[in-house]
């Protein structure tokens, strides 16, 4: 038995401690807003929080969560109003969607560290989320979006 | 949609079990009998059918059944609007679940229940509307005669019926009433100048739910005592289980069981990961003597081979050869392209439960009647006895439109006796996918005396994606017009123009991949167009421009695409190529701008006009022209499938690049104001890619590239 945080609630679970947290989600804990779209950390569809650090939770054992606290997409607010959420919404970034969880933990964790992203910024932070319906325009209109809407709540 | 599959159940078996009534073209599942389910009772209330589309209930509800898939491209918001637009109720009032399989759904221009081919709108565009304005029309009716008066007193306002008096009804109050009233045959829809909700940017239904994690995909099925698989597939095209041992695989955790099924060896556990693991402990020996000497070099050799003969006619002005042979001045090339995945991002995956007498299909599909079918002949079952329940797609692109992922999960749930999701691997899906066709394909220009284009005849030839998927399809000695597109509408004013294919198949599967054939014809004729303009000594957008005299369509896109581009500006170290072409009955000209870096072309900007008729949604359209044109960049840029020895040689996104964020051009899109109907949008713009930007590349380095991606060429 394991036990890790999940978006604020101890979970024990019975796994093999080598299992990726990606499938813990998904199919031990029914957490499936988390994608699976490679595998080997190349598109970014499983990216979820430990500590606010985004990860790829396809390539990360579960057993390596320790003590960290897990966010997901499910955890990232009850309601969507979230500021990244909200101008996700606004700019109506999403086509099929499926890249768009990992999308959007990406970009809360740039937020998160730097508030005022430069379109480099978020090139080298957004890079490793592959979104085949090429949304990225968007994802990146809708980043500068959030950044100002955080702002705003901020002040 | 439900995140419960079983939530919609009882409007599905209402309208499974409705008679389909033809009404003047158009289709409505009408329940004649519509007292008989007025005991059907949901947390919903009573439900209401007033068509195939439609269902109301008594609480007020109102339900949209949409009978296309939503992949990306915008139909779950875009057809619920048609509909909305004649109803009167605001689109965001109705709530959107995915149609079961229903003869009622079959799209008129692809003869099946089919979402592809840029269609959905197009088919809808009438039927849709018309289906709201009928339904309004009952209600309008219910209402007046509880008010014993007539239908034309009554107005409709916001999913209320108004009476002269300003008494009022709500559409479920009247709704139980009206579906007992006869269909409308005489429908008069609203004229354009009146809409609402159509041509209005609004945004997309089904975004909230891609915010929170919450949207359904095939591989968030979750069902109760449901299993997970994990499929060994041949690692060789075309391969065969000659023998395997699964001891080591059984005595792994979890493992529920292993298959033999018809497409490879499934491994059943209580998890994926715990099924996948125990997948790659099974010991296989295949057979893989079909494809051994299958390469791309036989490929290639296979085509120009097949290339020295004739090709059926597909476009035949005057008389192409006999202007050829009599020109002043003959331009003749050769070009090629390279085979595709179609890399949707999510891997293909089906949930089955299949019982004695019936099975439900869980699967995010493009084809509802061809999985049905599918699951039935895997299933051992009658097709009626097949519920099929389409979820979000993780992106369609055409690979959707083949149900080979199907009956191994229905065939492992049947072996097992519990619904089964069974995931392909990305490596599955990029070493089985249906890859788009490589191309050979010739094409020559003649001018005449006075440097006048008299003659252009392009000789195709590849494989039928049509023949394979639905057989029968292209009659022997036919064409398959999914292999002629942006080639037998040549639109210059040429008198003498010559389009033929030759069908050639090349030993592997091949399928639909977004734009289909154009993606290969325009590329060739686009990037022709050019070779023929310096033939002439002319500015490729002025060559273009003289020979579109006669199409206003193909000029107004011309024009506001060269305009909003700078194309002719002079500016040191940039470098522009056009392309124009028309699709889906959607008019686009590209103008690619690009630099050198490196000896390799840096793609900065790429400005799309687009006249697609009228749009019912101006904000998709836009975002389905990025993500088209996106599509193709990164196809131009790095696309290829290569096979060795009857390998596919890539398998993963480090080896079969698609665009990421750093990577991206500034696509500026320019939507052409038009009252004609609309045209499809989800593809045309792939097409375009490939000519502008190797136009824009030879604009740079005088190299005319006849071949892709671009990473086969040096331009230092
Ligand atoms: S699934 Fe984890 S990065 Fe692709
Ligand atoms: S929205 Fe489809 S992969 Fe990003």
């Amino acid at each position: 038995m394991l036990t890790i945080n999940i978006n604020g609630s101890d979970r024990s679970v019975d796994v093999d401690p080598a299992t990726p947290l990606l499938w813990v989600l998904r199919d031990t804990i029914g957490l499936t807003g988390t994608k699976f779209g490679c595998g080997m950390a190349l598109c970014g569809a499983c990216t979820v929080h430990l500590d606010g650090q985004p990860v790829r939770a396809c390539v990360t054992p579960v057993s390596a969560v320790g003590t960290a606290k897990v966010t997901t997409i499910e955890g990232l607010s009850a309601d969507r109003s979230h500021p990244v959420q909200k101008a996700w919404i606004e700019l109506d970034v999403p086509q099929c969607g499926y890249c768009q969880s990992g999308q959007i933990m990406s970009a809360t964790a740039l937020l998160a560290a730097n508030p005022q992203p430069t379109d480099t910024d978020i090139d080298a932070a957004m890079s490793g989320n592959i979104c085949r319906c090429g949304t990225y325009q968007r994802i990146r209109a809708a980043i500068h979006r959030a950044a100002e809407l955080a702002a705003k709540e901020q002040s | 949609m439900n995140a419960q599959p079983g939530r919609n159940a009882l409007s599905r078996r209402t309208f499974l079990k409705s008679g389909a009534i033809g009404i003047g073209g158009l289709v409505l599942a009408i329940d004649i009998t519509g007292c008989s389910k007025r005991g059907a009772k949901s947390a919903a209330g009573e439900i209401t059918t007033t068509n195939a589309w439609l269902s109301i209930g008594t609480d007020n509800s109102i339900h949209f059944l949409c009978d296309r898939s939503e992949m990306g491209q915008g139909v779950y918001t875009g057809l619920v609007t048609l509909l909305a637009e004649e109803l009167e109720v605001d689109p965001r009032r109705i709530g959107v679940e995915f149609a079961p399989v229903g003869a009622a759904y079959t799209n008129a221009l692809l003869g099946g229940q089919v979402t592809g081919g840029s269609t959905s709108v197009r088919d809808a565009w009438d039927k849709l509307r018309i289906a709201g304005a009928q339904a309004r029309e009952m209600l309008k009716a219910a209402a007046a005669s509880e008010w014993k008066t007539t239908a034309s007193t009554c107005r409709v306002e916001n999913g209320e019926v108004v009476s002269s008096f300003g008494k009022r009804f709500t559409y479920g109050e009247l709704a139980a009433a009206a579906a007992r009233l006869p269909v409308p045959a005489d429908i008069k829809l609203k004229d354009a100048r009146d809409f609402r909700w159509i041509g209005k940017s609004s945004t997309r239904l089904d975004t909230p739910a891609k915010v929170d994690g919450s949207a359904i995909y095939g591989i968030d099925v979750r069902l109760p005592g449901m299993l997970y698989a994990s499929l060994a597939m041949p690692p060789m095209l075309g391969g065969k289980v000659r023998s395997f041992d699964d001891a080591a695989a059984r005595a792994m955790p979890g493992v529920q069981g292993v298959v033999a099924t018809s497409t490879g060896i499934a491994v059943v556990a209580d998890s994926w990961w715990h099924a996948l693991q125990a997948r790659n402990a099974l010991k296989v020996e295949w057979d893989g003597s079909a494809s051994a000497a299958l390469n791309d070099g036989s490929i290639l050799r296979g085509l120009k081979q097949a290339a020295a003969a004739n090709g059926i006619v597909a476009r035949k002005d005057g008389d192409a050869d006999a202007a050829l042979a009599g020109a002043a001045r003959v331009v003749r090339a050769e070009y090629q392209l390279p085979m595709l995945a179609h890399a949707t991002l999510e891997p293909q995956v089906c949930t089955a439960d299949v019982r004695a007498d019936g099975c439900d299909i869980y699967v995010p599909t493009q084809t509802q009647g061809a999985a049905q079918a599918a699951a039935a002949r895997a299933a051992g079952l009658q097709p009626g006895q097949v519920n099929i329940h389409t979820t979000f797609l993780g992106g369609g692109f055409g690979r959707r439109l083949d149900v080979d992922f199907i009956p191994a999960a229905v065939e492992a749930s049947k072996a097992i006796g519990k619904p089964v999701k069974l995931l392909w691997t990305r490596e599955d899906d990029t070493t089985h996918d249906v890859y788009r066709p490589p191309a050979y394909d010739t094409v020559a220009g003649g001018f005449d005396r006075d440097g006048k284009l008299v003659a252009w005849k392009l000789h195709l030839t590849g494989p039928s994606i049509t023949a394979r998927v639905f057989p029968g399809a292209v009659p022997p000695g036919g064409v398959d017009p999914f292999s002629v597109e942006a080639a037998s509408n040549y639109p210059y004013d040429v008198p003498n123009v010559l389009v033929d294919w030759v069908p050639h198949e090349v030993g592997l599967d091949v399928g639909y991949w977004r734009s289909v054939s154009h993606a290969l014809n325009c590329f060739v004729a686009e990037s022709f167009m050019d070779e023929l303009a310096l033939a002439a000594g002319q500015d490729p957008a002025a060559f273009r421009r003289t020979l579109l005299a006669k199409q206003p369509r193909y000029l107004g896109v011309l024009e506001v695409a060269l305009r909003h581009s700078g194309y002719g500006k002079n500016e040191p170290g940039r470098f522009r190529g056009v392309a124009v072409m028309e699709g889906y009955g959607t008019y686009m000209a590209q103008v690619a701008e690009i630099s050198l870096v490196d000896g390799k072309a840096k793609v900065h900007r790429i400005v799309c006009a687009v006249d697609c008729g009228q749009a019912v949604n101006p904000t998709i359209v836009v975002a389905q022209v990025e993500s088209a044109i996106l599509f193709g960049l990164s196809a131009t840029l790095w696309g290829e499938i290569n096979v060795q020895g009857g390998r596919v040689q890539q398998s993963n996104f480090h080896d079969y690049r698609v665009v990421r964020m750093n990577e991206v051009p500034v696509i500026e899109t320019h939507l052409v104001a038009s009252d004609e109907s609309p045209g499809g949008i989800g593809e045309p713009a792939t097409a375009l890619v490939a000519p502008a930007l190797c136009n824009a590349i030879y604009a740079a380095t005088r190299r005319r590239l006849r071949s892709l991606p671009l990473t086969r060429h040096n331009l230092a």
